[in-house]
């Protein structure tokens, strides 16, 4: 299986996530932002990282970019886009799934290990998964995840949360909310459920000596899942 | 030609910015403030001479960049 990861000006993380995608088996090439086209791919990821600064709007300028154009072709088609931490936040920017991510509500930036909990695994992505609740890293200053009222009705009716915040049993309350985000939402899909945008990192979640093994089982099960 | 937009956050979205400033306004004794909301502010120096069009350009750079319609406003203010 094919992946591509894009590298903009500021990311920080897409290598980590080149080094996730191998291990379980993606052949994965890494992308330039500049770049007009895509390779052939079975899966795009836009990596976190702090992409032009932050500057504007977090993600804002990255979603710009010469090469954005054709992931959003890719994303129309159907193609699978996966967005982590400011791939999240340039995914919200490029419209291709709903809201925004503000500021965290107390001004911290966050970096911290959360619970989440898997909303629906009607989806390629979670499709299959045994566990429900996963410990994942989070590492922010805009993960505050924000919607119209009317686009918060719209995500639940078409069931477009992917992940919430939670304990480690599960619970979905205020208190477990890292950032001040809306119903404790960690992660988006699109309608369709091929675009996947989420602030906690999984390919921080891939070795047990360094961090836990959580990671990994998204992984596995997103390459079988895709095969 | 000169332009100049402001971008405000609409109304029900949180700005804790804000709130941090609000408060520290207090602390420092200014007693009268309701709120506080901060927003951006643009200069932008576009090469058209009829200040209708001029406006329009800037409108739209608004909307496809420099604010974020699902939380933001944006308002031109000044043309020179």
């Amino acid at each position: 299986m094919k992946s591509s990861v894009i590298t903009f000006p500021g990311s920080n993380c897409d290598r980590d996530m080149d080094v996730a995608l191998k291990k379980f088996g993606f052949k994965n090439k890494m992308i330039w932002h500049n770049d007009n086209e895509l390779p052939k791919s079975d899966l795009v990821v836009l990596p976190g990282g702090f992409s032009y600064g932050d500057y504007l709007r977090c993600g804002s300028v990255a979603s710009k970019s010469k090469i954005m154009q054709s992931v959003i072709n890719f994303a129309k088609s159907g193609g699978l886009v996966m967005g982590i931490c400011n791939g999240f936040q340039i995914l919200v920017e490029t419209g291709l799934v709903p809201g925004v991510l503000l500021r965290n509500k107390y001004l911290e930036f966050i970096c911290k290990n959360v619970f989440v909990k898997l909303d629906n695994k009607d989806n390629p992505y979670f499709k299959n998964l045994e566990k429900d609740i996963f410990e994942l890293h989070i590492a922010h200053n805009e993960g505050n995840y924000f919607c119209t009222e009317d686009q918060l009705k719209e995500i639940k009716d078409n069931n477009q949360v992917a992940i919430y915040y939670c304990n480690n049993d599960g619970k979905i309350e205020e208190e477990f909310n890292p950032n001040g985000s809306i119903k404790n939402i960690a992660g988006i899909l699109n309608k369709e459920k091929n675009v996947l945008g989420m602030m906690p990192h999984p390919e921080r979640m891939i070795d047990s000596c360094l961090s836990g093994e959580d990671g990994s089982l998204f992984f596995k099960n997103l390459l079988n899942n895709i095969k | 030609m000169k332009i100049s937009a402001i971008i405000t956050l609409k109304k029900d979205v949180l700005d804790p910015q804000g709130k941090v400033i609000h408060q520290t306004l207090e602390d420092m004794n200014f007693k009268n403030v309701n709120e506080v909301r901060q927003g951006k502010y643009f200069e932008i120096d576009v090469n058209e001479n009829d200040p209708k069009k001029a406006k329009e350009i800037v409108e739209n750079m608004c909307e496809k960049l420099l604010a974020n319609l699902v939380i933001e406003n944006y308002k031109i203010i000044e043309i020179q």
